[in-house]
This record gives structure tokens, C-alpha cells and sequence, in this order.
């Protein structure tokens, strides 16, 4: 298993999850979360994915959805789990 | 599982309070390319240093890439150059050979600095150690990213005053030699009493004798996540304060020993410590000093700032020290002036001086760094400002530095722009009474006693 977190941070539109679902669907990311907020007025969204069976490598993966994010007015950050487990679990 | 807030708190740690890995740094022993062919060496050392460091770049930025976590310098430390170069240099211009081989081969890796153009000196200089240190204003002049470190002094046995006086010439004539550049050399030179042997920070970084082939060393870096964390505890109790610190400092700490693991996995390479340090930057937000004024201090320099900083230091490092299987290097909360805006405005305030940041040195990492000094000042009283700072760390046991920027054709009321990381400082003023006669003497200042601590 390999745990990437993806961070969707901006203004709230119509089908962002939705586009962002499409392209795990298509890469074989498999999602196992997924989470939302309101933070000083902002959407903030988190999917826990799994990469393992990714048919792109991260790198790509990551700028992809950097460039769907842009496409929707929001910022999409990929980052692999450890650096939050680390900071947060003991 | 890791929860949305959680994901929330170290994105805003990032994104806004300047969250990053300060730098990983590769040592490299030289002690194996050690010949008395002065061609041979520099091959040798060039050769070595391309081979072990040909992913380091590459590592580290594709780790920044997976983590999200900015890896600002990747650099290169290696043995001190005075031991590899002793049996092949004859002459300081030898010395400089080698450190133009260091250039290259650094350039050729694509990292930010290489350290370790260094002598260790304790009780007394060697011949090469002396050779070493006279090369060191045309090493620094003729190359970009050399680092070069001199050790004077240890608590186990003394000062050489002979070595701390030819240093105050060597800061002087480093000074004149990178004149066109605003005296730039000296930023790149630093004096050590106790010096770490697996510090991964410039310009005092330098792979000791001590450690194995090649190694893997992290140093990270969060004043602006402390800060933003004391604006909640605003008005709290000492016992709050420190609880915070502590707690933001482990955070902080946990990130630099996942870079380190993974850095020293995906390299083949050892992993060596993670320096839990806070080291300031000329960004706005990323100051030890407005940590200091979040604590309650209207400017450093203020009454109190001592206290302040020994606070801020120890809770820093008990935070940091579980949250790293090994810590090493110079741990602590770093004051250099000119990449600290804090301490810039607070020098320009008025309510900082020399004498102030000496004695803030007692109680925290390293010492007088970055600190720009009139270039009229003498050799001796430079020597005379190492001396007190060799004292301190003798006497109280910890590493202490020093690296002034005697600024060639300015003086106070001027300022200086080193530029990047290095920032800019206004010129501050020495006091102009002279220690000719006390640094004049010959020979060395002993071993102080461990016993009667008063």
C-alpha cells in the first residue's frame, strides 16, 4: 500500500470531487477517504488514496492534479502520508 | 487513520510559517584520498566527492516533491581539509589548489555549499594547520562555495591564543580580499571553541575524524511555527509557554528525521543525526527574533532577552530530543543577525548591541554570527572578540562562534546586502578600546578547571 494524501484548498464549485474521482478511476488510484471542511472560509477536502496499483508514476500523478485543480479555481497538493504520520503519531 | 485536521495543521505550518528541511547534507571522509601528489590529491578529492554526492541534488528534491515539505540546501561537508592536505601542500597556494578542486567538484554536483575547508586547531596549530589558515583569504576569494571553519579551542584543554590571533588578521585579510564584494568571504568563515563534528549547517560544517565514510546529516528549521504557536498562549504561564514550545518543537523535529531516514535510504548512505535547530531566515515570519517578542520582549536586546532565549533553547531541544532517534550538530535557537529581520529591526532600534548578543550567546546554539562590523576594526580587537567568545564555550562547555563581517570602506550608520539567505545588516559598532597587549602574548590559554563550578 502506498498512502498518498490529496489536499483540495479553495473556493467551494460545483464538481470538484467529482473530477477529481474521475481521474483516480482512470489512473487505478483506489480511494479509502475522503473528508471535508470549512476553514477561514475556505473548502479544504482530504482523500486518503492508495497509489499501489497506479498506472502513473507519483510525480506525474501529482502534477496532473495540479493542473485539474487549476482548471477549478482551487490548489491540489499531493504529498505521501509519512510526513503526517511523523508529525502527528508517536 | 490522519484526520483533516491534522493535514490542515502541517499544510499551514508549510504554506505560511516557512516549515522546511534547512538542509541535508552529505559528509564525505577524504581521509582515503589522502597522497603527497598535490595533482594526485586534488583528482582524488574531486573524484570522491562527485562519486558519493551524484544524487544528493536529485534526492532531495524529489523527496521535497513527495512529502510537500520544501528541502531548502542540499550541501556537502567533508573532512577538515588541513589533515587531507598536509602530506601534499607546501605552501598556502597548494591549499587553495584544493579548495578550488572542492569548488569544482561541488559545482559539478549541483549543491548550495561545501564545508569543510577547515583546520582543527586546540592546543596549537600544525604546519598545515597554519598553511590552512593563511590560504583561507584567496581560498574564500577564489571560490563561490567553500565553506571554511577553524576550531581555536575545547573545554578539555584550552585556547590557542597564537591561532585566535593569526584568525583576527585572517578575518581581516578575507574581508579585504572579497573588498568589491562587500567583505562576502567572511560570511563564508566561521571560528569554532568546541566545534560539533557532524554539524550540518555552513559555514561551519565539516565531516570529523570522528564519523564513518559518508554519512547523511538534516538540519530543519521552524521559527515561524513557534512563533505562530506562542500567539495562542499569549499572557499563559512559564509552564505553558514551555509545554508549547516543546510540543511544536517535537513536530517540527519529527519532519527533519523522516527527510533524514529517507534521504539515507534512498542514497545507500548512513543516517548521521538531524540538527534540531531554529534557524532564522531574512523572510518576514521566520525570525528567532519575533519568537523572543512573542515570549514578551518589546525588541531583543531588551532586559530579560537572556532569559528569554535560554528558555526558548532548552524547551527546543527537550522537545526535539524524542522526537529524533539520534540529534546531533549544534541543536539550538541560532541569532545571526543578518538573516534575522527581527534582530536587523532591533540593531537599527537601538536596543541591540555586541555586548548583548555576547552574552546571549551563554545560552544558546553557536554564537556572534553574521554580525557586521566597521572594516576599519583592528586585527587585534577582532581577535580580541574571538577570544571572549573561545572563553565562553571553554568555560561553559558548549560549542561556541564566531563569524563578524568586517564590512572593507563602511562604518556604523552603513548598511550591507549580502543577498539570499544571507541577507543584509547594518553596520555595528565595536567598542574602541584596545586589547593589543592581551592578544599580543604568545602561546595558549589552559585547560579550565571541571571542578568548583561558580
Amino acid at each position: 500500500m502506498k498512502r498518498v494524501i490529496v489536499t483540495v484548498v479553495g473556493r467551494d464549485t460545483v464538481g470538484i470531487i467529482a473530477r477529481l474521482c474521475t481521474y483516480m478511476a482512470e489512473h487505478n488510484i483506489n480511494i479509502l477517504d475522503i473528508s471535508q471542511t470549512i476553514v477561514s472560509g475556505f473548502f479544504n477536502m482530504m482523500m486518503i488514496v492508495d497509489m499501489a496499483g497506479a498506472t502513473t508514476p507519483f510525480d506525474v500523478v501529482a502534477a496532473e492534479l495540479e493542473a485539474c485543480g487549476q482548471d477549478l479555481g482551487v490548489v491540489v497538493k499531493c504529498q505521501r502520508e509519512e510526513i503526517f504520520d511523523s508529525m502527528h503519531r508517536i | 487513520m490522519i484526520n483533516i485536521a491534522e493535514v490542515i495543521e502541517t499544510n499551514q505550518m508549510i504554506e505560511e510559517e516557512n516549515l522546511d528541511v534547512r538542509t541535508i547534507t552529505m559528509g564525505i571522509s577524504l581521509l582515503d584520498c589522502i597522497t603527497p601528489d598535490l595533482e594526485q590529491l586534488k583528482a582524488n578529492i574531486y573524484d570522491k566527492i562527485c562519486r558519493r554526492a551524484r544524487n544528493l541534488v536529485g534526492t532531495g528534491e524529489s523527496i521535497a516533491r513527495e512529502y510537500g515539505i520544501p528541502v531548502i540546501n542540499k550541501r556537502i561537508s567533508v573532512t577538515p581539509i588541513a589533515l587531507v592536505g598536509g602530506s601534499a601542500c607546501r605552501c598556502p597556494e597548494d591549499f587553495v589548489e584544493l579548495a578550488e578542486a572542492l569548488n569544482r567538484a561541488a559545482g559539478e554536483v549541483g549543491v548550495n555549499f561545501i564545508g569543510g575547508y577547515s583546520a582543527l586547531v586546540t592546543k596549537a596549530m600544525s604546519f598545515a594547520d597554519e598553511l590552512l589558515i593563511r590560504s583561507i583569504p584567496q581560498a574564500l576569494a577564489s571560490t563561490e562555495l567553500v565553506c571554511s571553519s577553524v576550531n581555536l579551542g575545547s573545554t578539555r584543554v584550552g585556547i590557542d591564543m597564537d591561532a585566535v590571533r593569526l584568525m583576527g588578521e585572517i578575518v581581516l585579510d578575507t574581508a579585504r580580499a572579497t573588498a568589491d564584494r562587500d567583505s562576502i568571504g567572511c560570511a563564508k568563515l566561521v571560528v569554532f571553541c568546541n566545534a560539533p563534528d557532524d554539524n550540518p549547517f555552513m559555514a561551519g560544517a565539516f565531516h570529523g575524524v570522528t564519523e564513518g565514510d559518508c554519512i547523511i546529516n538534516v538540519g530543519v528549521s521552524g521559527p515561524g511555527v513557534v512563533k505562530h504557536a506562542l500567539e495562542s498562549v499569549r499572557g499563559a504561564s512559564f509552564e505553558v509557554l514551555c509545554e508549547t514550545i516543546k510540543k511544536t518543537s517535537f513536530k517540527v523535529t519529527r519532519v527533519g528525521q523522516l527527510v533524514a531516514r529517507e534521504a539515507s535510504r534512498r542514497l545507500d548512505v548512513p543516517f548521521g543525526v538531524v540538527d534540531l535547530s531554529l534557524a532564522p531566515t531574512p523572510a518576514i515570519g521566520d525570525s528567532v527574533a519575533d519568537i523572543l517578542c512573542e515570549i514578551g520582549l518589546e525588541r531583543p536586546g531588551a532586559p530579560g532577552t537572556t532569559a528569554a532565549l535560554a528558555l526558548l533553547n532548552d524547551q527546543v531541544k527537550k522537545g526535539g530530543i524524542m522526537a529524533s532517534s539520534y540529534v546531533g550538530g549544534l541543536s539550538g535557537a541560532f541569532i545571526p543577525v543578518s538573516e534575522d529581520q527581527g534582530m536587523i529591526d532591533a540593531v537599527e532600534a537601538g536596543a541591540l548591541t555586541l555586548e548583548k548578543l555576547e552574552a546571549m550567546t551563554c545560552v544558546c546554539s553557536v554564537g556572534l554570527d553574521m554580525i557586521a562590523i566597521p572594516g576599519s576594526t583592528s586585527a587585534a580587537s577582532i581577535a580580541g572578540i574571538i577570544a571572549d567568545e573561545m572563553a565562553i564555550g571553554m568555560i561553559n562547555q558548549k560549542t561556541t562562534a564566531v563569524r563578524v563581517i568586517p564590512v572593507i570602506g563602511k562604518d556604523v550608520g552603513d548598511a550591507v546586502e549580502f543577498g539570499g539567505l544571507l541577507g543584509h545588516a547594518p553596520i555595528m559598532p565595536v567598542n574602541a578600546f584596545s586589547c593589543e597587549a592581551f592578544v599580543s602574548r604568545a602561546g595558549r590559554i589552559p585547560a579550565p578547571i571541571h571542578s568548583f563550578k561558580n
